[in-house]
């Protein structure tokens, strides 16, 4: 049972706790169009090099580990599963269950990210960061990459045009997407704290909504990121 | 009649009116109203426009003689770019939405605030914070790229670029949390009876606004951070010694900044169309026409960008297909015209400060619009690129129109915000020397346009010279009609009478309430049966 004290009032300037409940998800679908338009703009320039530079960009993809890849879609996917149950036990007032499923969804955004790291560490590690020219940061270390991919890798590797261009794309599109990744688990972290409190019940239960519609754009960006870049080839 | 019956109607019972019914200055600094929310923004619009004036005064009065005549070329480049940036990112843009829309859109649809507050709050204090980043640009080396951030230029110009990108990257959000908050106001937060077809043409206007803000300020932010991305780690997206395609972040800016150009004279639109018809005391002409034809604007707005570049490389076949869409716009635009025209027609019109305003509007915006479709032709254009011509045109459409919808909407909505009537006097003399001043400056430069003056120069012909000049006193004049306005505005609210509820006979919702209007804008719910201009029973006194 929630605490009686905590019993929902709905902002004074709805009619109704149902209009305010239909506000809030419309005002969040409305923000998920931005979140898209958002990435579109880094789609766009997939797209564009995509098209102009199609051996580079299927050389330099061999970069990324699509292994770690597929376990972090894997993740994010079951994580979509979780929210998705939490949001439901959360329409039903089960505040156990809820606080169980956020809390899981919550780990599994860890997780995502701990994979993140290591794969990002070790593009620090070779030397293959954004950025072409004098200024830029892309600089391999070609013999530790000859020991991981073979030299008939690195001689194609050498030979293609604007490599740092596909590496740059790769760091801004899942550097924006792991921004988000975090900014989903404040959001979800905020939701299981006032779920621990007993906020939630069948009577108020939009904000969970909410950040679960959030989570799952998350998730989906990543299926679309997942194929675009490690498997590109 | 029906529409609204105060529960109690004694002037002496009135609750406070939103100014007074709280104290302090917290009060305003976390305050939920959007009244409040909405003065608060309009302090700080007219503050930006008063700055951006200054520069645009610089610039002009630089080029009043060729050669040098106050600054070197560096800071003239810095004045042009700084004019630039703060009138569209901290003016125009948030100028009729963030605050007469916050102000006056709810009131209309018979609500008692945005659908959410919070967030519109958040808007303002974003909006600061994106305008203090801007400013604090100017002293670390103010940017010189133009406001267009056109790279290669951008991406290797030692001012600070970044700075400033970002503060337009902030401000986009300023921007989105408006529209957000139209948008759910608008479906979820009409009166009782208040249908679609029964809403102001102003609240239609705000919320096609909404959606082209919805949907292109966030192209907007991620270019600005590619721009970042390229200048801080040189990705070489857009800069071709990387590798990358300038055209490209051409592309990217426009497919935001051309839908931007909506975002700024839609709003103006929808001021306009109430206006009218209260001015000329009639029910608007083709409700329906100008409602839809808004949201046409914002639809087709999305599929222009391409006439930014016709002299850029782009396929010839793109420029027709662009130059071709860009012609289409003009139809929902004279759709509007027109019908403000025939609601003229036969109306008893009453010349007060605002339809003094509205009626500049309808001449310069169509200057403004009839010299677009001369750019929007391929052929001409690449004689008229980046000229004067150009620089006329856009100033026609943005301040002649977009800037005189906002202050004759300002006049005509000060007496409900503030209770207090200005000076009609000055009003008018204030508009009057805008207007003059306006075609002065502008009008003379669709000439030096022609004759092949480019824009953005510091330094130009001898022929050129008297032009330049016809446009710097131009500039004069126009901006003592704009301090004039301000001086007129202020006083009124130490010496202004009291305005009533209703000065302009006016029959849209917000009129129906007291001036100022209390906390919640109603004492009760109102509830509506029928369209927005129906005079027939009993709008006004």
């Amino acid at each position: 049972m929630s605490n009686p004290a905590r019993t929902y009032h709905h902002a004074h300037h709805f009619p109704s706790a149902q209009d305010e409940s239909e506000a809030a998800k419309l005002g969040m679908w409305v923000f998920l169009a931005t979140e898209i338009l958002l990435f579109s703009g880094l789609f766009m320039a997939y797209a564009s090099y995509r098209y102009t530079h199609p051996e580079m960009f299927k050389t330099v993809h061999q970069l990324l580990d699509w292994k770690l890849g597929a376990v972090n879609t894997m993740v994010l996917i079951f994580s979509s599963l979780t929210m998705a149950l939490s949001v439901r036990s959360a329409q039903l007032s089960k505040q156990g269950q809820t606080v169980g499923f956020l809390a899981i969804t919550l780990l599994c955004g860890a997780a995502f990210l701990v994979v993140k790291y290591f794969e990002y560490s070790h593009k620090f590690h070779l030397g293959t960061l954004p950025g072409g020219g004098p200024l830029g940061h892309w600089n391999p270390d070609y013999a530790a990459l000859t020991a991981e991919h073979g030299a008939d890798f690195v001689a194609k590797l050498k030979s293609v045009e604007s490599p740092h261009i596909f590496i740059g794309i790769y760091f801004l599109m899942t550097g924006l997407h792991g921004v988000h990744v975090i900014i989903g688990m404040l959001a979800i972290t905020w939701a299981l704290v006032r779920s621990m409190r007993g906020d939630f019940s069948s009577k108020y239960f939009f904000p969970v909504e909410c950040v679960g519609l959030y989570w799952h754009l998350v998730d989906l960006i990543w299926i679309y990121l997942f194929p675009l870049l490690y498997l590109v080839g | 009649m029906t529409q609204y019956t105060p529960s109690s109607s004694e002037p002496g019972q009135r609750p406070p009116s939103f100014w007074n019914s709280s104290h302090g200055l917290s009060s305003w600094l976390f305050t939920l109203d959007h009244k409040r929310i909405g003065v608060m923004y309009l302090a700080f619009v007219w503050f930006a426009f008063m700055l951006g004036g200054v520069f645009a005064l610089l610039v002009r009065t630089e080029l009043l003689t060729a050669g040098k005549t106050i600054v070197d070329p560096d800071t003239y480049n810095q004045l042009f770019t700084l004019h630039g940036a703060v009138m569209v990112f901290l003016v125009i843009i948030p100028s009729i939405p963030a605050s007469l829309g916050n102000i006056i859109l709810p009131i209309q649809l018979g609500a008692k605030d945005v659908a959410f507050p919070r967030i519109n709050l958040a808007s303002f204090y974003i909006y600061v914070i994106g305008a203090l980043i801007a400013l604090y640009s100017i002293f670390s080396g103010a940017v010189d790229t133009g406001w267009t951030f056109y790279t290669p230029y951008s991406t290797t110009s030692n001012s600070s670029v970044s700075t400033m990108v970002l503060a337009a990257f902030i401000l986009g959000f300023s921007s989105i949390f408006t529209g957000l908050n139209f948008i759910a106001t608008v479906h979820r937060l009409r009166a009782p009876g208040m249908t679609f077809f029964r809403m102001p043409l102003f609240v239609w206007a705000l919320y096609a606004t909404s959606v082209i803000q919805i949907l292109a300020t966030p192209v907007l932010g991620i270019t600005l951070l590619l721009l970042i991305a390229e200048r801080v780690l040189h990705v070489g997206i857009f800069d071709p010694a990387l590798g990358g395609d300038p055209v490209l972040f051409q592309h990217f800016f426009w497919f935001y900044s051309h839908p931007a150009v909506y975002i700024m004279i839609v709003p103006g639109f929808g001021v306009v169309s109430d206006l009218i018809s209260t001015f000329s005391r009639k029910a608007i002409f083709g409700y329906r026409a100008i409602a839809l034809s808004s949201i046409g604007i914002a639809i087709v707005g999305f599929l222009v960008w391409g006439h930014h570049m016709f002299t850029s490389g782009q396929s010839e076949l793109a420029g027709m297909i662009f130059s071709g869409l860009t012609f289409l716009i003009a139809i929902p635009t004279a759709i509007k015209v027109l019908n403000w025209i025939a609601t003229l027609y036969k109306g008893s019109i009453v010349l007060r400060t605002p339809m003094w305003y509205t009626l500049g509007f309808l001449w310069l915006f169509t200057i403004g619009g009839l010299t677009g479709l001369y750019l929007a032709t391929m052929s001409l254009d690449l004689h008229l690129h980046d000229t004067y011509f150009v620089v006329a045109h856009f100033h026609y459409v943005m301040m002649g129109g977009t800037m005189f919808a906002f202050i004759g909407g300002l006049h005509y909505w000060w007496p409900k915000f503030t209770g207090k009537m200005y000076s009609e006097k000055l009003g008018n003399w204030a508009c009057a020397l805008a207007f003059i001043g306006f075609n002065l400056t502008f009008g003379s430069q669709f000439f030096l346009g022609v004759a092949g003056m480019p824009r953005r120069y510091y330094n130009y012909l001898p022929q050129f010279e008297p032009l330049h000049q016809l446009s710097t006193i131009g500039s004069y004049i126009l901006g003592f009609g704009f301090f004039l306005t301000l001086v007129c505005l202020l006083r009124s609210l130490k010496s202004g009478t009291d305005a009533g509820d209703n000065p302009w006979e006016a029959t849209t919702l917000e009129w129906k309430t007291s001036s100022p209007p209390p906390l919640e804008n109603f004492l009760g719910q109102p509830t509506v049966d029928r369209g927005p201009y129906d005079r027939a029973a009993g709008g006004g006194h």
